[in-house]
């Protein structure tokens, strides 16, 4: 029986007078893919930031594992197992991909100072480790070969693909990702499509996802929600989705 | 040509002849016990003409220039460096030839030049301080120098009123010095770019000034004279020993008393220190925490959202680059045997802050190039030390234009990766 993972009640974000995100509900379950669907504005960003600690909610609970998580600095959100992709993606361009993907496990190191000076054996052994998960998630991702190059110089599409690479070797419970079909050409989306799904499939990580790509959305889901303005608008699974005019409305009103 | 590069160009003239007015054309003097103001001579204001059509030539064509300053070939280190995997084998014979170089050497140049080595060397490792958080980091800290002048004035101060030796005193600098970067930290945590800068600009002066006008433990504006100089495992090196029974090292040696001695001991101390630096923070950029330091200047936001401590991430850059300062100060004291305030200004801060932007952001081969340009230029251009702020100035214009990534931009690590 499938539990629960992330439980959001009554999420609330105002900044001054906007109500940006108003009294929005999530759940997203062990090895469920779910997405948050909305128009432009609709403050789906909004969530992610309060989700993951960069805002705090004005109101709402926020429950990780039956924890409360809303409050924590975001640093240690994403060590509980929550990490999060960037609308706009955020590498560490002059770095190269490898060093992107060791500083995720920044934490995973042992950053004693002397032990790193000195090289003791736990040092070399968690270096190793953390390079070997590295070289395997680049692997998944197919950017092996690209390993040693500075990530600014990468390709869009391989920028996306190495920022979810770099949230997954942080061993999280809960991916979420923001846009990230988003300026992809549709091989690249479908191959993005088949990552998301293996990830649940084998890796047995959830995923809380934000897309304006429908097709993709409605593929994959296990569950949408549907936000318009802040306020929840409607949730199911693709079918209640596609057939609700409430939804319809929102999204032709747009136009 | 469009008309704003005309507009551009004659405004910058403008200034020019305004400024050189100020400057040049006018002067006050004293006439026979009257002040007097006397206008340039012929000649002075042939040379403002000069000038100023030089700066009206030079913006109007500035693509010209631009391309001018773009012809200039680059150094290619890739060409001149034999290729990567000889280059590994090469590299530790390198660079033991470097050091043995440096040890020979003094024993065959003159007092001053040994001197002078040994200022340079102060100054490379002040840039591999600031370079940690500045270049690695991406801090823009303009008060770097307070630190230089915490591990200075421990030293001195311990030196004067407990008698303690230098050895004893460098790791108490280093960590006194750190315990400051620590405390600057705290308060600038959430301050990035300009706002940073303004306040460690203000705390470099904030300890200058204290330094001033604490005159009961400083000595104030006279600073602090008679400071020792350090000893090989107790032995002086001046001509008598200072202390009842001491030896000194000409007598132990049964060597007749030179001062270079003393020089060239310095500077050895000097290379010591600075080997140890760059071995230091060689390994660090390696480690963990340097990588940190990097993510950080490179993406604050995506830093965090990986679950990385920013607070501890900025201390310990401070902290680090701080104590290198300190270890730096204590040194200076040592090899002045006198300081004062005047020695820990803020232009000081701007020439290391220089050093390290003209190295090239984060590299530590730029930085040991552009401290040893920065301290042997104003040397050569001896008779030019009035100007010597003006060429400073036109050397980071010409450097900006030409290079603008640093004499020697950084090199990534290349790490080895198992294929599965
Ligand atoms: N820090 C902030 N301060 C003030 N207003 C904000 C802030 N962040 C977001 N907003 C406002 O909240 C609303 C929702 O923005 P948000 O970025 O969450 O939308 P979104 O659903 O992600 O849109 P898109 O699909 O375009 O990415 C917008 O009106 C935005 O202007
Ligand atoms: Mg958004």
């Amino acid at each position: 029986m499938s539990q629960l993972l992330l439980d959001v009640n009554g999420l609330t974000m105002r900044f001054g007078g906007l109500v940006a995100v108003n009294g929005v509900n999530l759940k997203v379950k062990n090895r469920q893919i779910v997405s948050v669907i909305g128009p432009n504005g609709a403050g789906k960003t909004t969530v992610f930031n309060c989700l993951s600690g960069f805002y705090i909610p004005t109101e709402g609970s926020v429950m990780l594992k039956n924890q409360q998580i809303a409050g924590l600095k975001d640093y240690q959100i994403s060590r509980k197992g929550l990490v999060r992709t960037f609308q706009h993606v955020r590498l560490f361009q002059k770095m190269t991909v490898i060093e992107n993907m060791l500083v995720a496990q920044h934490r995973h190191l042992n950053t004693n100072l002397f032990s790193g000076l000195l090289k003791t054996p736990n040092y070399r052994r968690l270096e190793k480790d953390a390079m070997e998960h590295a070289a395997h998630w680049l692997k998944e991702v197919r950017l092996l070969d690209y390993a040693n190059r500075e990530a600014g110089n990468l390709s869009y599409g391989q920028q996306r693909r190495l920022e979810i690479a770099r949230c997954m070797v942080t061993q999280p419970e809960l991916l979420m990702l923001d846009e990230p079909a988003a300026g992809l050409n549709p091989n690249e989306t479908k191959e993005l499509d088949e990552l998301i799904i293996s990830l649940r499939d084998e890796h047995e990580i959830s995923i809380l996802l934000i897309e304006h790509d429908m097709s993709l959305v409605m593929g994959i889901s296990d569950h949408i929600y549907v936000i318009a303005q802040g306020t929840p608008l409607a949730d199911g699974n693709a079918e209640q989705i596609k057939g609700n005019p409430d939804v319809i409305k929102a999204y032709l009103g747009e136009e | 040509m469009t008309s704003s590069k005309l507009y551009n160009a004659i405004f910058a003239a403008g200034i020019a002849l305004i400024l050189a007015c100020l400057m040049i054309g006018v002067k006050l003097d004293t006439d026979s016990s009257v002040l007097a103001v006397k206008g340039a001579t012929a000649e002075q204001w042939i040379w403002i003409a000069v000038g100023i059509s030089v700066v009206f030539l030079s913006q109007l064509f500035s693509a010209q220039v631009d391309a001018l300053f773009g012809a200039i070939p680059k150094p290619n280190f890739k060409a001149v460096l034999p290729q990567e995997k000889k280059m590994a084998v090469l590299k530790p014979w390198l660079i033991s030839a470097v050091i043995v170089g440096m040890l020979i050497w003094p024993f065959m140049v003159s007092r001053g030049t040994v001197d002078l080595a040994t200022l340079t060397l102060i100054y490379i490792m002040l840039g591999l301080g600031l370079n940690i958080v500045v270049g690695l980091a991406g801090l823009l800290d303009l008060g770097f120098v307070a630190f230089y002048a915490v591990g200075a004035y421990t030293y001195a101060l311990l030196s004067q009123y407990f008698g303690m030796s230098f050895w004893a005193c460098l790791p108490i600098s280093a960590g006194l010095a750190a315990l400051f970067g620590f405390l600057l930290g705290f308060p600038v945590l959430r301050l990035r770019g300009d706002y940073l800068a303004i306040v460690t600009l203000g705390f470099g002066e904030i300890i200058r000034i204290l330094l001033n006008n604490w005159t009961s433990l400083t000595g104030g504006p006279n600073g602090i004279s008679g400071i020792d100089k350090p000893t090989l495992f107790g032995l002086e090196f001046n001509r008598r020993a200072k202390e009842e029974g001491a030896m000194t090292f000409h007598e132990y040696f049964d060597m007749d008393y030179s001062s270079s001695y003393k020089v060239i001991f310095l500077y050895l101390i000097a290379v010591l220190l600075v080997i140890c630096v760059i071995y230091l923070i060689n390994r660090l950029m390696r480690m963990p925490i340097g990588r940190a330091w990097e993510a950080l200047r490179e993406d604050e936001i995506a830093c965090r959202s990986l679950g990385l401590n920013r607070t501890a991430i900025k201390l310990s850059a401070f902290t680090l680059g701080a104590s290198t300062a300190g270890f730096a100060g204590c040194f200076f004291a040592a090899r002045q045997g006198f300081i004062s305030p005047e020695s820990f200004i803020f232009i000081e801060s701007a020439i290391i802050l220089a050093i390290v932007v003209l190295g090239g952001m984060g590299s530590q081969m730029g930085i040991i190039f552009a401290a040893i340009i920065m301290t042997i230029l104003p040397e050569l251009a001896r008779e030019f030390s009035e100007y010597r702020m003006l060429l400073f100035g036109l050397l980071m214009v010409v450097m900006m234009r030409w290079r603008p990534e640093g004499l020697v931009p950084i090199k990534r690590p290349n790490l080895e990766l198992k294929q599965q």
